[in-house]
């Protein structure tokens, strides 16, 4: 018996290293993707020192963070301070803990997959709070107050997206949603098209969800100098990096899952259908990796209010009727309706 | 497994509780809160509730737990002088706090349930049926009217707290997204031929 628990959780601990290790590579690539993209988008080359074609570029960034001697200010309030970027790399990589990249492939094959996530990614504004008020500094701490905001608001119309598709596919774990999706019309059968305009919704939350351009008013340059990084350096400054750039994984893995048919082939064609299916889910998480880079090299900051209007009086109201709607369907037309 | 998760989960609940009136700072406070709460839907989670688990994540920590963060980092407090009187005031908080504890402690020794209760409560949730739809199900059914009746009241509060909060200063100068987009060339753009050194 005790033998059965003990090789269950070594399991589970094999499973968490691996997908984190994996994760970690991946996501020094999509930095080293994300720096190329800008570069093409500017006309200038982009890192290319560093390794061939600058591959190793994101190594050797990791390995200057690391070196360098954390200061940590002598106002801060030094616990907070640095709990703030583990909270925010924890909490970031632990998302991953229930998202199938393949058919059966999660660490956790949760029956409330989604709400975990959605849980998690609502955790992720500590971070920023603990480490703005820690560094007891005024930018960091309005940089604070407005990422609460924005992530606050942004989170509602996330959650009724997400419900919009809960409805269609009947079941809040991840790997159902994803099968609910495999229809014989392939990647017209996906909810992307079925939930057009909550597809493009959730695409511009996840943007303003994960402070990425057009809506990094958290560390607005111009106005905060660098939010609530300021304060911050070497292995901490690091890990909000990190958590930062998971989560927005987080947000493409979630785009690809709940919109693009997670790790089904596009068509049921022999050919597409004998790839891998981990290997369709990493392309699609890297197409919209992509999007998110192109949208940062062409669209120029909001103003905070802007901001604020998006959410609250365009977005909201949109998926409100659209759950709404959703449902109705649902309920005269059955689940045919959807299809 | 569990029983050891359970352990895990009780004690650092406790200490953190505890921790919330011990600590000096009300950061701290609430921080603490905050780890007593994410203990406490593990709690939830081991009893086999994992809606409730996450539902409680979502709003308590994720929504409630941030506003009392700032209300609670904007307070300009003064620690010393909230120290001072403790010695006076702790026989009044010493007199509460033991009739709280011991009627607290009356109730638990004398606790009985209601001879039928077991039978009207839900029996096991049918295999099969997860734990979000089977509370989906009586939700949306046996106790319709009080959800719709809950649903109301949270409006209410809504609605008075965006009545007490929303002041309309005038002589604030406000942008109008429509009256913005309404903007046609045609009528903010005027063209003028300027004569040559004469100006307009």
């Amino acid at each position: 018996m005790i033998d059965g628990w003990l090789l269950n959780l070594l399991i589970i601990i094999v499973k968490s290293v691996v997908l984190t290790v994996v994760l970690l590579v991946y996501l020094a690539y999509a930095i080293y993707i994300d720096r190329k993209v800008w570069a093409a988008v500017q006309l200038r080359r982009g890192p290319n020192v560093v390794g061939p074609w600058g591959l190793l570029q994101s190594f050797a960034d990791m390995l200057k963070f690391v070196l360098k001697e954390p200061v940590i200010p002598d106002t801060a309030n030094k616990g907070v301070f640095l709990l703030a970027p583990f909270v925010t790399a924890m909490l970031a990589v632990a998302a991953w803990a229930v998202i199938p990249v393949n058919d059966g492939w999660a660490v956790a094959d949760l029956n409330v997959g989604i709400l975990y996530i959605f849980a998690i990614s609502s955790l992720g504004v500590y971070g920023i709070i603990m480490g703005g008020w820690a560094s007891n500094s005024k930018y960091p701490f309005l940089s604070a107050l407005r990422s609460a905001a924005q992530m606050v608001s942004y989170e509602v119309s996330i959650g009724f997206v997400i419900i919009t598709v809960l409805l269609c596919a009947g079941s809040l774990n991840l790997t159902e949603i994803v099968r609910a999706q495999d229809t014989q019309y392939g990647m017209l059968g996906w909810y992307w098209l079925r939930l057009l305009p909550m597809f493009v919704i959730f695409f511009i939350s996840a943007l303003a969800e994960t402070n990425r351009p057009p809506f990094d008013l958290v560390e607005a340059e111009s106005e905060l100098v660098a939010g609530f990084m300021i304060e911050y350096s070497a292995t901490p400054y690091m890990l909000f990096m990190l958590g930062e750039y998971v989560a927005i994984l987080t947000m493409c893995a979630l785009l690809t899952l709940l919109f693009f048919g997670g790790w089904l082939p596009p068509f049921h064609i022999a050919a597409l259908d004998l790839v891998p299916g981990v290997i369709w889910f990493v392309l699609k998480v890297t197409f919209f990796f992509f999007l998110f880079a192109m949208v940062k090299a062409f669209v120029p900051r909001y103003r905070y209010d802007q901001l604020m209007r998006l959410g609250w009086k365009v977005f909201l109201p949109i998926s409100l009727v659209m759950v709404i709607l959703v449902a109705a369907v649902l309920q005269f037309a059955g689940s045919a309706g959807a299809n | 497994m569990a029983a050891a998760f359970f352990y895990l989960f009780s004690a650092v609940l406790i200490a953190s509780a505890f921790a919330v009136i011990v600590a000096r700072n009300p950061v701290h406070s609430v921080l603490f809160l905050i780890l007593a709460f994410v203990n406490g839907a593990g709690l939830f989670l081991l009893a086999g509730a994992e809606f409730l688990a996450m539902i409680l994540v979502v709003v308590y920590v994720g929504a409630v737990a941030v506003l009392f963060l700032f209300v609670v980092m904007m307070l300009d407090v003064d620690f010393a002088e909230l120290r001072q009187g403790f010695s006076k005031h702790l026989p009044l908080g010493a007199g509460v706090g033991a009739v709280v504890l011991i009627e607290l402690g009356m109730i638990a020794v004398g606790w009985q349930s209601a001879p039928n209760a077991l039978e009207a409560a839900q029996t096991p949730i049918a295999a099969g049926v997860s734990n979000t739809a089977a509370l989906g199900q009586v939700l949306y059914t046996k106790y319709f009217v009080f959800f719709q009746a809950s649903a109301l009241v949270l409006l209410t509060a809504m609605i008075g707290a965006i009545v007490l909060t929303l002041h309309h200063r005038p002589g604030v100068k406000r942008q109008k997204i429509a009256e913005q987009n309404a903007r046609t060339r045609e009528n903010v753009i005027e063209i003028k031929k300027v004569p040559s050194r004469a100006g307009v």
